[in-house]
């Protein structure tokens, strides 16, 4: 077990620089650059600003550089908000999208689990009918409705919660965009939990724990449960990567000084230096939750121990 | 059959139906059988005759819905099951009356320990703490003959082979020493050699421990040398009837005699076509008027598809549902009885069992 996690975590790090490559090499095939503004700058000063981040050099030099930097976690700093380090904006961005997408998900699995197995274990009655209609609304409407739709409602008409900004950690300015941004994976845990416990509740090995004289709550929580929870785990990858989609919409709908909203107005600004420090920075998480996400499941299932 | 007071098991017109998109499947329909103490009884039938459910619903164990008991008695020391609040019904499974099914790579739980699976049922029915529970376990898995068991009782299910599990199923299933175990099909998805080794322990254990057993399959080499009663299901009802070694003997239903001239004999003429009853089980959500199997039967006649079969009663403990119960009987028996006179009258026994082999096959 120790040596497939050492060799994943060897894997990730080609796979963090094949990332970057692909991004660099994006930002170069793409029209216009950092200099391409509305005010056209002066040829001087242009070159000059080239030669200070090493631009004209040739291409092969300038990678040569981004990947030893990427290499030792350095981004440099970005052209926009001078004077700011990639890695400063970093530690000063992660905590809110971190916290956002951590409530999001808490949220989307409390709800869906209890939404599923109930759902699975009372099979075609009301709460079935109405949990998977909620989730099916759920997985249809986007964030960006979804999102908007709930200010209107509970801020603007009803002036409950506040609409936007960030407020620090506990506030009730998080309530609406955790709401947005967890409804999808709520429906989707709530979806694969269903069917997942209904599976596992029809299977040979609950017949036998029932043939045991267990109670029914017991046949549940100690022989069900473990069996119709595993395709929630192996969303929980998958899910991570859309989480971090999914926090850029959010956090712009918002207005919250996060990683997703940051990545925008770098895009944006082509501010290359940045770009490619979150774009590293998102892919080690990613790839590190999936690898948890493979320790998790091997831990459930003793079948696909390694 | 009669019941003495030494009576386990007495199962009065069971019906167990299932409601489908199809229409109302009647997959138990009036079945009705009586089990004395240490006996063990074989329920014979093809797939889909109903022998499964009817045990499921012994211990009210068929999946609701579809599933639905509609009538009938099941008195377990006079006591009606089905008549229980769930919470005695659970005292009762698991632990007087227990279950080995067909399947034993699906049967234990992937995701747990053997151990853990083994000490659930004797720490939940015997109040055995975990250490008790524990030591119960490896003596189980001693007794049922996996070797080392002391090292191997903390693995999971797919470190065992087939067999194995089954075993293990057995162990589970013995735990607290059940007055009635259940063995759904248990050598079905077996290997022929590992077959032999079940039925032999399922055997032993059964004597060491008195229980009654009711064992399920559909083949009929498997309960001859096991069984003491067997009843003969088709299509949801009782189709024969009979102590062992009349049944084989002298058939009285001609399903029954179908089934018997299905199972290969060793004499068989090598590139001959072994024998099968024709046409596939029935539909048994739309039954045809009359009798069951008419359209596959080879003795029916007009009655058969318009007038429901009698059951009748051709020996003390033997009944058929046929119209022509009687006269199969008699054929049966008279070719018991020419078979017999051709074994005293032959001098080798190889070429006797060519020859009987033959004659039982032109003859039926």
């Amino acid at each position: 077990m120790l040596r497939f996690i050492m060799r994943r975590i060897l894997v990730t790090i080609p796979m963090v620089l094949i990332v970057v490559t692909l991004t660099w090499g994006l930002i170069r095939l793409a029209p216009g650059n950092f200099y391409s503004g509305e005010k056209k700058l002066p040829p001087a000063v242009e070159k000059n600003l080239r030669e200070k981040y090493g631009l004209n050099q040739p291409w092969y030099v300038q990678y040569y550089r981004l990947m030893r930097n990427v290499v030792q976690l350095d981004f440099g700093t970005s052209l926009k908000y001078e004077g700011q380090s990639v890695n400063s904006i970093l530690v000063r961005t992660v905590p809110v999208s971190a916290i956002l997408g951590l409530l999001a998900y808490l949220l989307a699995l409390t709800v869906g689990l209890i939404a599923g197995v109930l759902a699975a274990l009372k099979q075609n009655s009301k709460i079935d009918y109405a949990s998977m209609a909620l989730a099916m609304l759920g997985i249809s409407l986007p964030s960006f409705v979804l999102g908007p739709l709930l200010v209107l409602i509970f801020s603007l008409t009803l002036y409950w919660l506040p609409p936007a900004r960030w407020n620090g950690f506990p506030s009730w300015n998080l309530l609406l965009p955790v709401l947005t941004l967890s409804a999808i994976y709520m429906a989707y845990i709530a979806r694969l939990t269903r069917s997942g416990m209904l599976e596992v509740l029809r299977s040979d090995y609950i017949r036998t724990a029932r043939a045991k004289g267990l109670k029914e709550l017991d046949v549940i929580l100690r022989h069900a449960l473990r069996g119709g929870l595993l395709p929630v785990v192996s969303f929980t990858g998958p899910a991570l990567a859309l989480l971090v989609t999914g926090t850029v919409v959010v956090e712009r709908i918002f207005a919250l000084p996060g990683l997703g909203n940051y990545f925008i107005n770098a895009n944006l600004n082509r501010d290359e230096p940045l770009i490619i420090g979150i774009v590293a920075f998102t892919s080690i998480v990613i790839l590190l939750f999936n690898l948890l996400v493979d320790i998790a499941y091997a831990y459930i299932d003793p079948r696909i121990r390694y | 059959m009669s019941s003495n007071g030494h009576t386990l098991l007495s199962v009065k017109d069971l019906r167990t139906y299932f409601e489908t998109e199809d229409g109302t499947v009647k997959a138990v329909d009036g079945i009705s059988f009586d089990l004395q103490k240490g006996e063990t009884l074989g329920i014979v039938g093809e797939s889909g005759s109903g022998k499964s459910v009817t045990n499921l619903s012994i211990i009210r164990l068929v999946p609701r819905p579809p599933g639905r008991i509609v009538s009938g008695e099941v008195l377990f020391h006079g006591q009606d099951i089905m008549a229980l609040a769930d919470d005695d019904v659970r005292k009762i499974r698991g632990k007087r009356i227990s279950m080995i099914f067909q399947d034993p790579m699906t049967s234990l739980n992937p995701f747990m320990r053997i151990s853990k699976q083994l000490m659930e049922i004797t720490q939940l029915h015997l109040g055995h703490t975990k250490s008790q529970a524990y030591e119960h376990a490896i003596h189980m898995l001693e007794l049922v003959g996996i070797p080392d068991a002391r090292t191997r009782v903390d693995s999971y299910p797919h470190e065992f082979s087939g067999g194995m599990r089954q075993r293990v199923m057995i162990a589970m299933a013995l735990s607290c020493q059940p007055e009635l175990l259940i063995a759904d099909e248990p050598t079905t998805a077996l290997d022929v050699t590992i077959q032999a080794q079940i039925l032999e322990l399922i055997k032993r254990l059964k004597e060491q421990t008195g229980a009654s057993v009711i064992l399920i399959t559909h083949d009929l080499g498997v309960v001859a040398g096991m069984t003491d009663h067997i009843i003969v299901m088709y299509a949801g009802k009782v189709f024969e009837q009979a102590p062992t070694h009349e049944l084989f003997d002298c058939p009285g239903n001609p399903y029954t005699k179908g089934l018997l001239r299905s199972v290969p004999d060793p004499a068989h003429e090598a590139g001959t076509p072994l024998y099968q009853i024709p046409g596939l089980p029935p539909d048994v959500a739309h039954l045809p008027a009359g009798c069951p199997f008419a359209p596959r039967c080879e003795r029916a006649e007009e009655i058969c598809t318009r007038e429901y079969p009698p059951f009748v009663q051709l020996a003390r403990e033997h009944f058929s549902l046929c119209h022509f119960a009687e006269e199969v009987y008699a054929q049966s028996c008279r070719e018991r009885d020419a078979a017999q006179n051709e074994v005293s009258e032959t001098v080798e026994p190889i070429d006797h069992q060519a020859t009987n082999g033959q004659t039982r096959t032109k003859n039926a």
